[in-house]
């Protein structure tokens, strides 16, 4: 508790106390955005592949320059805030993860049920109940 | 607790941009703004993941009307992207000018972020004028419809990030670089970067899947 009250006068004393990046990190940073950018767009713009591949490489793509922008430009780390940023991420990823599927899954399932042709197989069924 | 007095003898000794110093002034208990700023950005993150959910249901459904195939102008939006990724170092540029103190660097780096948040954001005005005018308003389709409220909503975020960025300029310009302004660039910065990763989902799911067949 002693800490707390000593420092707290620190806070005011300098910058806020952000984990804050040097040009190196932001440099690499960027090359690696732009690689990972332009890459994709190639990939789709040029038609390199067929389709139904290009789909998850793209994302793919995405989710490292994802973590890429975490690291170099959000200076993320299990450390920054005593890991307090880190959870709070980790925990709005399984929030999220969880969403996200649930959705896609329960909507994707909605949406096969109610198709047209799915229909005359319940007439059908209604038909052969009683 | 051994951590914590060797911070302040550093700072006592005023050791300035020091490797070390950097891990050790990481340890001590700061103003609580930047988490609850992070916590901030992950609950928009949920409203962004809604939106993204919205869209990956509706995206393929164009109720007869335009496909993202026919609709969507690749070469534009990368050049958006593109002004994205360069505000996005930009404002890396004027974050080390204010860790700096260098007061007249960090405003002109924060201009030229600006100027590209602008650009961005006029492009893609230009877009949604363009697409409402072709008849493929957010009235067309399912799949119009969470377009424009996924991409929509990013663009509102950008332009109140501009709004932000300028007040933030005039307040820097009056009072300088303040312990306050700092704080305050640094929220910014976060808030900037963010929204550059949630562009990442939208330039990858909505404009480069949505073309494909």
């Amino acid at each position: 508790m002693s800490d707390h009250s000593t420092h707290h006068g620190h806070d005011h004393g300098h910058d806020a106390g952000a984990p804050h990046g040097s040009l190196k990190d932001y440099t690499i940073g960027f090359v690696l955005s732009v690689i990972l950018t332009a890459i994709p767009f190639w990939l789709v713009m040029a038609k390199v592949l067929p389709s139904n591949w290009t789909g998850y490489i793209l994302l793919a793509f995405a989710g490292v320059q994802v973590v890429v922008h975490m690291i170099y430009f959000l200076h993320m780390s299990t450390k920054a805030e005593h890991g307090w940023s880190m959870m709070t991420m980790i925990f709005t990823l399984i929030v999220l993860v969880i969403m996200m599927a649930g959705s896609i899954w329960v909507m994707y399932h909605m949406n096969a049920n109610m198709m047209p042709g799915m229909d005359t197989d319940a007439v059908h069924g209604t038909h052969d109940m009683p | 607790m051994s951590e914590f007095t060797a911070s302040n003898q550093a700072e006592a000794g005023n050791v300035a941009g020091d490797a070390s110093r950097y891990y050790v002034t990481e340890h001590h208990p700061e103003n609580g703004t930047l988490l609850g700023f992070w916590m901030y950005l992950m609950s928009d993150c949920l409203i962004f993941a809604c939106l993204f959910a919205t869209y990956a249901v509706l995206g393929r459904n164009y109720a007869g009307g335009p496909s993202g195939a026919e609709l969507f102008d690749l070469p534009l939006v990368a050049l958006n992207t593109a002004f994205l990724l360069f505000s996005s170092i930009t404002y890396g540029f004027a974050m080390l000018a204010a860790h700096r103190k260098a007061v007249k660097n960090a405003l002109l780096w924060l201009a030229v972020t600006g100027l590209l948040g602008a650009c961005f954001l006029g492009l893609e005005i230009y877009e949604f004028m363009h697409l409402i005018h072709e008849g493929a308003g957010p009235a067309r389709s399912g799949f119009l419809t969470s377009f424009f409220a996924l991409v929509g909503t990013h663009g509102l975020h950008v332009t109140f990030g501009i709004v932000w960025l300028v007040t933030l300029m005039v307040q820097v310009g009056k009072h300088g670089m303040t312990v306050e302004n700092l704080r305050r660039l640094t929220c910014l910065s976060m808030f900037w970067h963010f929204l550059d990763v949630i562009w990442i989902g939208v330039f990858t799911f909505v404009y480069l899947m949505g073309t494909l067949p």
